[in-house]
């Protein structure tokens, strides 16, 4: 597969949701290597939108991805009993058996990167501080880097990041998406990501798509959002997001 | 072989699938619904009686169909409907208790151990083994299912057939569980052992595992301690069950 060649088609897409219709005459193209920022309202179809791109729910219209292709899933921040008996090695062995790739891409994700400088006590901190503690007692962040490992545990050439920073703080924030930017420069992944953070869109994405139930707006971000499909899309007062490059 | 001997295999068997299934309905949260799940096989065992025929498969009959009403309210609301089967359950229990003959009544309702026999062990022991191989095959995406349906969804696992084989097998180990403990406590030992092991794991290996200790060891403590004071096995059981249960409030993990 080459930089720019297309890998996913969306062609009139509808969905409905309890009997409730979600999408509406969607339609929209992906690149090899593109970010596309997907933003909109609450309730506006997005996460319904990466259900209809996975399989998991019965749409009508096209979508078409490009055959052979991985994509990976990180859902939305899921929320997980402290007590739940479960140990963060025994959730990524459920998809991948080998400790030593287990250990290398959670290094890649940035666990434990404070010890990164010495190997061997890296390699000792993410056993006995990560793969050996319950899942549940991993913080925010930690849980979406290893949400993340989930995913790119089976190499996928696509990423579907349903809100990549829900629930963690500001500076966490910052880092999660540093992290996106290397997995897309260095493995030229492919990214899908929902996002309400406008900021982030300007700052990482390459095309937006505006949703709120149907397609509001779409293209590179600062000609796509523009001050109607913003008001379109939150009311009023959004449009002081706007950046002027 | 010496009844004693019979009566710890039998109930070490149920003990150790009681654990296995209960791990998993802990986690689930549906300690109200096993609890209230047992009380329906008691209708099934009373037309059983009246009909002559084995209340086992009364008995099994009933949670079958219980079972599958839970499935279906799963399926379609998510989450158990614990007013429902609360209400649906205990309401079977009033009915089996005007229904079951007295004779034979407080045998359904505390089980009655020293009348399991040779056949009674074997089907047992074919059944837990099936159990146990099935569960081992299941735990992991059943696992997963809980933790995030979209995560399993995604990994194309049929998370809904999966609860019904799951649902399926708490049928099986409750309706043979009630000649043990009866339809009052089965519940209890399938969610007590399970409850104490959760207080104790950090992991769902060592977690399934001290449950099936735990179920096991409940039983045998239960029946000497029946047998010692002459009293009937299922609330002993159950006590040796809660007994486990606060020893291990004091090894939790914080």
């Amino acid at each position: 597969m080459t930089q720019g060649e297309n890998i996913l088609t969306v062609k009139n897409l509808e969905a409905r949701f309890d009997g409730e219709e979600i999408l509406k005459n969607l339609s929209f193209s992906v690149n090899k290597g593109d970010v596309l920022a997907i933003v909109g309202p609450n309730g506006a179809g997005k996460s319904v939108l990466f259900r209809a791109l996975l399989g998991l729910i019965p749409y009508s219209g096209k979508i078409e991805w490009a055959k052979g292709l991985r994509v990976g899933y990180v859902p939305q921040k899921i929320a997980i009993d402290r007590e739940l008996p479960l140990s963060t090695e025994e959730f990524l062995k459920f998809k991948e058996k080998d400790e030593a790739r287990i250990i290398s891409v959670l290094k890649s994700v940035g666990i434990g990167s404070e010890h990164k400088n010495n190997p061997e006590h890296h390699v000792r901190h993410l056993k006995q501080h990560v793969l050996s503690q319950r899942l549940g007692w991993l913080s925010g962040g930690q849980m979406q880097r290893v949400l993340i490992a989930w995913a790119l545990l089976d190499n996928p050439d696509v990423l579907l990041f349903d809100e990549p920073t829900a629930g963690i703080d500001v500076s966490g924030e910052e880092t999660i998406y540093n992290l996106l930017k290397k997995l897309h420069g260095g493995r030229n992944m492919t990214m899908l990501l929902i996002s309400h953070d406008l900021n982030i869109v300007y700052k990482y994405a390459n095309n937006v798509l505006c949703l709120n139930k149907e397609m509001i707006c779409y293209g590179t971000p600062s000609t796509a959002l523009d001050t109607e499909s913003l008001t379109k899309l939150y009311g009023g007062e959004a449009g002081i997001y706007k950046h002027e490059h | 072989m010496d009844a004693l001997y019979l009566q710890l295999l039998t109930g070490s068997l149920i003990g150790l699938g009681a654990g296995y299934v209960g791990s998993f309905m802990v986690l689930r949260r549906m300690s109200l619904v096993g609890d209230a799940l047992s009380h329906v096989a008691l209708p099934g065992i009373a037309i059983a009686l009246l009909f002559s025929i084995n209340p086992f498969f009364g008995a099994f009959a009933a949670l079958f169909l219980a079972i599958v009403l839970i499935w279906f309210l799963e399926k379609r609301t998510e989450l158990p409907s614990e007013t429902l089967v609360g209400i649906m359950f205990t309401l079977s229990l009033a009915l089996g208790l005007l229904l079951t003959p007295e004779p034979e009544l407080l045998e359904a309702l505390f089980g009655d151990i020293t009348k399991i026999f040779a056949t009674d062990l074997a089907i047992t022991a074919g059944a837990v083994v099936i159990l146990l191989v099935v569960m081992h095959r299941i735990s992991g995406k059943l696992m997963l299912g809980i933790i995030s349906k979209e995560l399993a969804q995604a990994m194309k696992i049929p998370i809904h057939k999966l609860n019904f084989i799951f649902l399926f097998l708490v049928a099986v180990i409750v309706a043979l569980g009630l000649k043990v403990v009866g339809t009052l406590l089965m519940g209890s030992l399938v969610i007590i052992p399970a409850a104490a092991a959760k207080n104790t794991s950090t992991n769902l290996t060592q977690y399934t595992k001290l449950s099936m200790i735990f179920g096991v060891l409940s039983t045998i403590l239960g029946l000497f301690a029946s047998r010692y004071f002459g009293i009937s096995p299922g609330p002993t059981i159950v006590i040796s069950a809660g007994a486990i249960f606060v020893a291990t409030l004091f090894l939790k993990r914080k």
